[in-house]
C-alpha cells in the first residue's frame, strides 16, 4: 500500500503533538499508533482496536461503524489487559471510513507513570501531565508537613492541658480539674460524696523538718489517697496541704467515714525521711450529692467545708459527714456539727 | 521569612553538624526556641541571625555555608523531596536550567506563600549562561551555586559556576556547561521513588 505524502506528514505531525494516539483503518484495526500507545499496547499494529481497549461511556457496539458515531464526543475507556487502565479519548472520523483515537490518561496519570515506566519524552511538550505530577508531589510533602505540625501542635496542647489540671509536686488533679469532674458526674447523674482532707501537723513538719520534707509528706499523701481510691474515684490536691476525693455511688454514712477513717490511719503512721520519722494526721469534712437537684458546686463544696471545720473543732484526726437533713431546715453550720461521728 | 528557609538552615546544620552542634548554633543565636516549622512564617531578622550563628559556631565564611546550604538541599536524603521537585522540569541539565526562569512559579504552586526572589536565565553563547538573582537576600547566589552544582551531578553534567554580586544588590552566576553528559547522572522517574 502506498501512502500519500500528506498522510505521512500528517502522522508525523500527530506521532509529535498527540504520542499517544491511535489510527483506525475501516475494518477497526490498527494501522498506525503514535509512539507512547505502543508503550501501553506492545506491537498494536494489526491489531483490532476493541481488542485492545474497552469503550466504557459511552455504551456502544464494538464496531467500526458504531464507533465513528461517537465522535468528538468524550471517551471513558480502559485498557482490557492489566492493569486495565482507564483513559480519557476522542474520536475524530477520516474520509476512508477509519478513524483517528486520541487518548489521555486523565487522573490515573499518576498509576500510568509507575505501571508503563513512563518519562517527559512520552508526553507532549505542550501536555499538562508533568506540571499535574509535579503538583500531585508538591502538595503531598506540603500536606505532610502540615499534618507533622498540627500533631505537635496537637500534643503540645494536650501537654499543655495536663499542666494546667495537674499538680507539678505530686502529680494528682488540681482544683482546675474539679469543674469538669462535677461536670462530668452531673451529666452521669451518678450520686456521689465529696470529702474535703486538710492534713494535721503539717506546718509543724515544714517548720521543724524543713520544707523537702514537708514536700517529702505530701508525695506520701498522694500515694496514700490514690491507693485508697478505686477506678472512677478521683483525688486531687486542691491547695497546699488541702486534698479532696470525689466518690462515685459511695453515699452511705458508714461507707464514706469507713473511707475517711481507713485513710487517717494509713496517714497516721509515721513516714521515715532522713533518720528520723515524720508525724502527721488528717481532718475529714464529707459532703453527698444524691443525684436528685441540680449539682450546685459551690454549695457542695461550702457544705464540705462545713463538716472539715466541725471535725478540725471536734480535735484532730477526725471525719465529719454533713447531713443534709439537719442542715435544710435550719441552716446552720451548727447542726453539722451534731452529725460529727 | 517563610519557615521552609529557616528549616533548610537548621536541617543542613543538624544533618551536617548534629544535634549538639544545632543547640549550640540555637543558644549562640539567642532563639528562645529550639526548632522552626517549615509551615509557619518568621520574622526576617531572624534568619540573617540564624545564619551569623551557624557561620560563628563553624568558623566558616557566610558564603561557604550558604553555598554547603544550596548542596545539602539537593543530595540529603530528607529533603529528596525537593531534588525531585526540580528535576521534574527538566529533562537534562540545559532543559532544567531554562526551567529556573519559571522557579518562583513552581515555588509558588507547592507553597503558596512561598515567594522567591525574580530569577531570569541569560544565554550568552551555546555553552555558557547567567543566572541573574534581583530583589534576593544578600549572599542568595552563593546559595544557588550550591544547588546547580549539585544538579549538575544529578543530570552527570560537568559544569563551571561563578558568582559575582554588584553593587545594586544584583547576584549573577555564571555557568559554563563543560560536558553536558559527562557521567552517568542519577535516574528520575516520573512515579517517585528516585
Amino acid at each position: 500500500m502506498t501512502m500519500a505524502y500528506s498522510d505521512l506528514l500528517g502522522r508525523q505531525v500527530l506521532d509529535e503533538l498527540c504520542p499517544l494516539h491511535v489510527e483506525l483503518g475501516p475494518d477497526g484495526v490498527v494501522r498506525h499508533a503514535g509512539p507512547t500507545f505502543a508503550r501501553l499496547v506492545p506491537a498494536p499494529l494489526g491489531r483490532r482496536f476493541s481488542d485492545m481497549i474497552a469503550v466504557q461511556r459511552p455504551r456502544a457496539a464494538p464496531d467500526m461503524a458504531a464507533l465513528r458515531r461517537l465522535a468528538g464526543v468524550k471517551l471513558h475507556l480502559a485498557l482490557h489487559a492489566p492493569p486495565k487502565t482507564s483513559l480519557k479519548g476522542v474520536l475524530v472520523p477520516l474520509p476512508d471510513g477509519g478513524a483517528v483515537v486520541n487518548l489521555s490518561f486523565g487522573i490515573s496519570v499518576v498509576d500510568a507513570v509507575r505501571d508503563f515506566a513512563l518519562t517527559a519524552a512520552d508526553f507532549a511538550a505542550t501536555d499538562l501531565a508533568i506540571e499535574m505530577l509535579y503538583l500531585i508531589e508538591a502538595k503531598s510533602a506540603a500536606m505532610a508537613a502540615s499534618r507533622h505540625l498540627n500533631q505537635r501542635l496537637q500534643g503540645a496542647k494536650i501537654a499543655a492541658e495536663e499542666q494546667a489540671y495537674s499538680d507539678a509536686l505530686t502529680g494528682m488533679a488540681n482544683r482546675r480539674a474539679l469543674d469538669r469532674l462535677f461536670t462530668r458526674l452531673q451529666m452521669a447523674g451518678t450520686p456521689f460524696a465529696l470529702m474535703h482532707l486538710d492534713l494535721d501537723y503539717f506546718k509543724q513538719v515544714n517548720d521543724s523538718a524543713g520544707h523537702a520534707a514537708g514536700d517529702h509528706v505530701l508525695r506520701r499523701v498522694a500515694t496514700v489517697l490514690t491507693a485508697a481510691i478505686r477506678q472512677g474515684d478521683a483525688a486531687l490536691r486542691i491547695g497546699g496541704d488541702e486534698f479532696m476525693l470525689l466518690l462515685p455511688g459511695v453515699i452511705r454514712p458508714d461507707r464514706i467515714a469507713d473511707v475517711a477513717l481507713r485513710i487517717i490511719a494509713r496517714l497516721e503512721e509515721p513516714i521515715p525521711w532522713d533518720n528520723r520519722h515524720l508525724h502527721i494526721s488528717a481532718s475529714a469534712g464529707s459532703a453527698v450529692w444524691y443525684g436528685e437537684t441540680s449539682l450546685e458546686q459551690d454549695r457542695l463544696v461550702h457544705t464540705a467545708d462545713l463538716a472539715l471545720y466541725a471535725a478540725k473543732r471536734a480535735g484532730r484526726g477526725r471525719h465529719v459527714l454533713h447531713r443534709p437533713q439537719f442542715v435544710l431546715p435550719d441552716g446552720g453550720p451548727a447542726k453539722a456539727v451534731q452529725a460529727a461521728e | 521569612m517563610h519557615g521552609l528557609i529557616n528549616c533548610a538552615i537548621q536541617d543542613f546544620a543538624r544533618d551536617s553538624y548534629g544535634d549538639a552542634t544545632w543547640a549550640a548554633i540555637v543558644r549562640r543565636a539567642g532563639l528562645d526556641f529550639t526548632s522552626f516549622e517549615p509551615m509557619l512564617t518568621y520574622d526576617d531578622g531572624l534568619t540573617e541571625q540564624i545564619l551569623a550563628a551557624v557561620a560563628a559556631e563553624l568558623g566558616r565564611r557566610r558564603s561557604e555555608v550558604l553555598e554547603d546550604i544550596g548542596h545539602y538541599l539537593i543530595t540529603h536524603a530528607r529533603v529528596a523531596p525537593l531534588r525531585r521537585l526540580l528535576r521534574f522540569g527538566g529533562v537534562d541539565f540545559v532543559d532544567f536550567l531554562h526551567t529556573l526562569d519559571d522557579l518562583p512559579d513552581w515555588a509558588r504552586m507547592a507553597v503558596d506563600d512561598l515567594v522567591l526572589p525574580g530569577i531570569a536565565l541569560h544565554s550568552d553563547g551555546p555553552d555558557e549562561y547567567r543566572l541573574v538573582l534581583t530583589g534576593a537576600p544578600r549572599g542568595s547566589g552563593h546559595a544557588v551555586v550550591g544547588m546547580l552544582r549539585a544538579m549538575a551531578d544529578d543530570y552527570g553534567a560537568l559544569v563551571l559556576l561563578d558568582y559575582t554580586a554588584s553593587q545594586d544588590g544584583i547576584e549573577t552566576v555564571g555557568i559554563r556547561l563543560l560536558d553536558a553528559a559527562h557521567a552517568e547522572g542519577r535516574r528520575f522517574s516520573l512515579a517517585g521513588g528516585v
